[in-house]
Formats: structure tokens, sequence, C-alpha cells
């Protein structure tokens, strides 16, 4: 156990002496939280919107009144005909028109119904989603306006009323959504990238052979490569609910404590990836292909950016591997929703063994004789 | 209490070169022995095997009792290595690594900073240094003390001496005669022939083969023949023309001048030289009778194994 406690010193002293590793460990987390929360954003504002007017008339005008005082609209103006209109959407100046029929408001009167056209850019099939919504709503409020005006003592409401309410978050703040999941990454990130690269170092610089002649053990090796490792994830994440409490404003509704002793044990895992890492390979450049390929495929399947429930069932499954996709999750529920233990006990159950079995076999790999 | 070692038809292979071909031989206890040798010979490997960093495909190496891939533990504890290229931590300081390697072994520096003393005392005054800054014999000095500071009865290094300057190497060895001088057994291994005589014994290995394995004194006086230094005003056209006399031995260069080997009579042999290049229009001709070094006989030792092998092949 003595042992541990020297090579930990070693390492400490090691990474506080190096004047360009100490701040970006601890630096670049900070400041990619606040870029990554303010960027990483679902939300569509501004939807820059065309009109093509063939009516003219003052219903006509009311509608486009309605579209231009949005605020998730920016209206550009009119053009002439469907085909200018097509011509700004595919160049990209504009990314949704909607043409009015011509005899909109005569159609409206005298036949009880009139025509609108929407066309939406779907290049991005989620964000188009959103933008025709926003039109329907709003049109769906122009028709509200239009039956109360002509028949206002026939008119007592559509039949069915929808009031919805959102919750945990319920501003429908992306930033509250995105900080849990962001500081997720970010310490996986720290963790990953410095134990794989760690020991891998020590190879390459050969410095590994006149450790392994001295007697020292293999776990106590392992333990006094991860351990710094894992202090700084933490650090590191603590910094991150600090930064997310006092400049976002997100207050955790869970048990904060909760949330670090689950980070404590995601983080043995994540360390033990990164001790497999530098067991398959020789040298920096190797650990770090392999560690960024791995984290990719990690990121971009956790649920972070898009929801695990809309994965085919394989991908689904395949999460069950995904360290980061279970972390998020139990992150998510406590900061966010306030869960208790008892709410998330399956899923953290599965992450200790995982991380207890990873730990296992990752040192076993791990060979001081080639 | 130093050790000794038993190495008995060790062969080691990497994927296609075969590096150690059935090495067998036996060290002594408290000998300061040399491995003598070009680049690629075998002598990292073999030392590699014996500090239990490789194993070996074939053969058993057993220090005192123990065997070296059972007992890798003891052995550990009793050991020193210094590999040939410098594996300290370069980020830290001169200090700093010699008490992290003490404090690995359980020791402290001061415990056994007797034994480290004269080496440590050279490099005291950069003791607030980092490694990496240090130089090439400064450094090699820094790991000697880290092998050192556990109180082996066991010091294994290898190339020690290479990339040092003259006087580095000098002060060196006479580092390592004082500490063969505290019951250590020494393996130190040098591609520089002329260190061999500075050892107990030695084994002249090429191609992970030995060629001989004895005392430098023996191995000079068993060279068979005699070496004649040969000079004069024109160097390069003298080798060709001294390889048209008929000899059974070898003519090489060997510094300013070139060393020609013959079994006949060197008296004779002097003459008939002199008198060859006289008629070749040479000036300041100087053919002189020679002790061999060591270098001579690895040649030697080099050209009988070759002409073997051809003569095999054949």
């Amino acid at each position: 156990m003595r042992t541990i406690r020297y090579i930990l010193q070693k390492e400490f002293i090691q990474i506080f002496r190096d004047k360009s590793l100490l701040p970006i460990i601890i630096l670049i987390p900070i400041i990619e939280l606040l870029i990554l929360s303010y960027t990483a954003t679902f939300e569509i504002k501004k939807v820059r919107l065309i009109v093509v007017d063939q009516d003219h008339s003052t219903e006509s005008r009311h509608l486009i009144d309605r579209f231009s005082g949005s605020s998730f609209y920016r209206y550009l103006g009119q053009k002439a005909s469907y085909d200018k209109a097509k011509e700004a959407v595919a160049k990209g100046d504009a990314d949704q028109f909607i043409v009015i029929e011509p005899h909109f408001e005569k159609k409206l009167l005298n036949e009880k119904k009139g025509e609108i056209q929407i066309t939406t850019d779907a290049i991005n099939g989620s964000a188009a989603g959103l933008m025709a919504a926003y039109a329907i709503s709003i049109i769906n409020n122009f028709n509200k306006a239009i039956l109360i005006k002509k028949l206002p003592l026939h008119f007592s409401g559509m039949p069915i009323q929808i009031s919805s309410s959102f919750w945990y978050n319920p501003e429908l703040n992306y930033i509250t959504y995105m900080v849990p999941g962001i500081l997720v990454l970010l310490i996986t990130i720290i963790a990953l990238f410095l134990s794989s690269m760690n020991i891998v170092k020590e190879k390459e610089l050969g410095t590994i052979e006149q450790l392994n002649v001295t007697p020292i053990r293999k776990f106590e090796f392992i333990a006094g490569k991860l351990i710094p490792f894992w202090i700084i994830a933490m650090v590191d994440l603590i910094i991150g609910l600090l930064v997310a409490r006092f400049w976002f404003g997100i207050i955790i509704f869970g048990n904060p404590l909760l949330l670090l002793f689950v980070a404590s044990v995601y983080l043995v895992l994540v360390l033990a990836i990164g001790l497999f890492i530098s067991t398959l390979t020789k040298t920096m450049q190797q650990s770090m292909f392999i560690s960024w390929f791995v984290l990719v495929i990690f990121i971009l399947m956790s649920g972070l950016f898009t929801p695990v429930e809309s994965m085919p069932l394989w991908a689904q499954q395949l999460n069950m591997v995904n360290p980061l996709a279970y972390f998020i999750k139990i992150n998510r529920m406590i900061m966010l929703k306030g869960a208790t233990f008892y709410d998330f006990h399956k899923d953290f159950f599965i992450l200790t063994g995982y991380a207890v079995a990873m730990l296992i076999f990752s040192t076993l790999k791990y060979k001081k004789t080639s | 209490m130093s050790v000794s070692i038993n190495i008995k038809n060790i062969v080691k292979s990497y994927e296609e070169v075969e590096a150690l071909k059935d090495i067998s031989l036996s060290i002594k206890p408290n000998e300061l022995f040399g491995f003598i040798g070009p680049d690629g010979a075998g002598k990292t490997t073999l030392f590699r095997i014996l500090t239990g960093l490789i194993l070996a495909n074939r053969g058993t190496i057993n220090i005192n009792q123990w065997d070296v891939v059972k007992n890798y533990k003891q052995i550990r504890k009793i050991t020193g290595y210094m590999p040939g290229r410098f594996s300290l931590y370069m980020d830290l300081t001169v200090e700093e690594n010699l008490r992290f390697y003490a404090r690995l072994f359980n020791t402290s520096m001061e415990e056994n900073y007797d034994l480290i003393k004269d080496v440590y005392e050279q490099i005291a005054p950069f003791k607030n240094r980092r490694a990496g800054v240090l130089s090439g014999g400064m450094k090699q000095k820094l790991a000697l003390s880290c092998a050192l500071i556990h109180k082996p009865r066991l010091l294994i290094l290898d190339e020690p001496t290479t990339g040092v300057d003259v006087i580095s190497r000098k002060e060196f060895w006479e580092l390592l005669k004082k500490m063969q001088k505290r019951e250590i057994t020494i393996l130190v291994s040098t591609p520089y022939m002329n260190e061999a005589a500075l050892c107990d014994r030695v084994a002249l290995m090429q191609s992970g083969k030995l060629l001989t394995v004895d005392t430098p004194q023996q191995i000079v006086n068993d060279f068979e023949g005699h070496i004649l230094a040969v000079k004069a005003d024109q160097m390069y056209p003298l080798l060709n023309d001294l390889l048209t006399i008929k000899t059974n031995g070898q003519v090489y260069r060997f510094g300013e001048t070139l060393h020609f080997v013959t079994s006949a009579n060197p008296t004779k042999m002097q003459e008939k030289i002199t008198s060859f290049l006289e008629e070749k229009k040479y000036r300041n001709i100087s053919v002189e009778k020679i002790i061999p070094v060591i270098e001579d006989c690895f040649l030697a030792f080099m050209n009988k194994t070759t002409t073997s092998w051809t003569k095999e092949k054949k």
C-alpha cells in the first residue's frame, strides 16, 4: 500500500510540473462547458420566412402579421411568385415559405375554407419538423381567431382543449438539458485520454523498463496510475457542477453527493477502459487514435445529442456497453428530476458490475513481462 | 554475499530473427563480467531475459538457487538494472528520481547512502535539476545511483558507456571497480573492445553466439599467429597491395595503421613486407610486430566463424 502512495506522489509531481498539461486538465473543460452548453441546442429560433401573397387582402395580411409578430420567425418579406420563393430557399436565403392562394379571403367568407401552402427546407429533418410545427400552430391560432370573429355566439371553444405542461424543465430550456450531459462528456474525455495515454507514455519513453525491474506489484502500479486521474476528473466534475449552478443557474434537484457517488463508480469504469486501451497499444499515437474512435461512438450513441429511444433496437441494445449512456441518463435524472437512488438502482448496479469486470479484465491483461 | 549465475542453452527469437542462439555460460560470484560485441550481438536481449523483462524461448537461467522465471520476485529484490536507454523520469529532478526508486525498494536514500556515495557525490551539485537536462555522462551516473540504491548483489548494466565522453567513461569504470569491492557481481555490456581489458572475464558475442568466454589476458594469449602493424605514406593503395601478399591471416584497418596477421615467422614476414613495399615505391614504411588487443582477437574469431560458415554452405 505504501508503494501506491509513492507512485501517486510521483504522478502528481509530474502532473503539476507539466506547465501545459495542468491548465488543459482544469481550464479546457470549463471553457468547453461554457461554449458547448450555449451552442449544442436543438432550438430553432428566427426561422427565415418568405411569403407569396397572391391575394393581398385584409385576411392574408392578418395572417402574415401573425408570422412576423412571432419571436420564432424572422419575416424576410414577400416574393412575387412561387418560383421566386423556391429559388430563395434553394439558395439557402430562406428556411420556409408560405403561399396564400388567390381569392383567399373571398373563399374564406363564401366557401368557409381557404388554402395555404407551407414549404420547408428539410435538409435537417428534425429542424424542418419543428419549423413546420411552428407554422401549423400559428395557422391553428389564426383559424381559431376566424371562428371567434365570424361566429361569436356559436363558438364555445374547440371540442378538445390542449393544455400541456412541461415537467422537470418547464421553460424547455435546452441549456438545462444539455449541461448535465456535457459535464459527463467532459470528465469522460479527461479520464479516458489521460489514463490511456499515461501508461503508454511510460512505454514509449522507456521508463517502464526501469520500473518493471523493481519489486512493484501490478495492482500497485495500476492503482498508482489510475487514482490521480480519478481525482482530477472528480475535481473537474465538482468545478463543472459549480459552473452549472452559478453560471447557468441550474439547480441540482437531487442530492449532489449521490451524483458524485455515481460519478466515482462511473470514472472507475472509464479509467479501466483507458487502461485496457493502453494494454493494446505501444505508442501514444495509437492510443490517441483508439481513444478517439471509442469515444466518438460512445458520444453519438449516448443520447447526449439524439434520444436513445429513437435509435434502432440493435443500437439501443449496443448501448448496454456504453458507459456514457448510463451516466448521462442517471446524471440527468438526478440533476433535473431529483431522482433518488431507488429510481436508477438497476442502471447503477449494471454500471458497478461493468466497472469491476472491466477493471479486473484490464488488470489481468496488463503484463509486466513481454 | 554476491551471486553466481548459470546460463544454460538460452534461445530467443523475435519473429524472424534469432537473437540468441543457444547461449550457455557461468558467471562467478563477485566477478566483473563483460559482454563485448557489436550492435545486434544479442547483449541487450540476454540482459532483458536475465532481469525477467522478456522470456526466453528455451533454456534456463539460475541466479544463485533462483530460476529467473519462477523466482523473479526474489531476483528483482537483489538486482540492479540499468537499461541501455536512459529510462528515468526526465521531468523529475535528480533527487526525486533517486528517492522514488529507493522507496519502491522499500528503503531510503539515507539508508544506503554509503553505497551510492561515490557515484552520487559527482551529481549531487545538480540534485535539483531535472534529469532530462543532464549531460550524457551525468545521466548515466544518475542511472547507476538508481540501480544501486537498494544495495543489489547483482548489477546489470547495459552499455553504460555508449555515447558517453572518454573522461566520463573512464570515471564510470573506476566506479564499477569500486562497486565490485562491495561484493557485487557486475555484468556489463559494451560495444567498445578496449573496455574488455577492464573486466575480470569477458564473453565475446556476435550475432547471438558466444565467440569465446575467458579472461581478457587469456584471450590475447590464445591469439593464433602474429600481428604486424604496417604504415606508409599512401594508406589506401597499401591495403590493396598487402592483400596481394599470400598469407593465411587477415589484413584490416586498425586506427592509423593496417594490421597484417600471419602465422609465418614474424621477423621474416616483416622483411618480406618491407622489401615488397619498397619495390612498390612506398615511402615512410614502418612494419612493426605488435601484441594483439581484444579487437584483433575478436576479428580473428569472426573470421574463423564466417569461413567455417561459408565452408558449411558449400
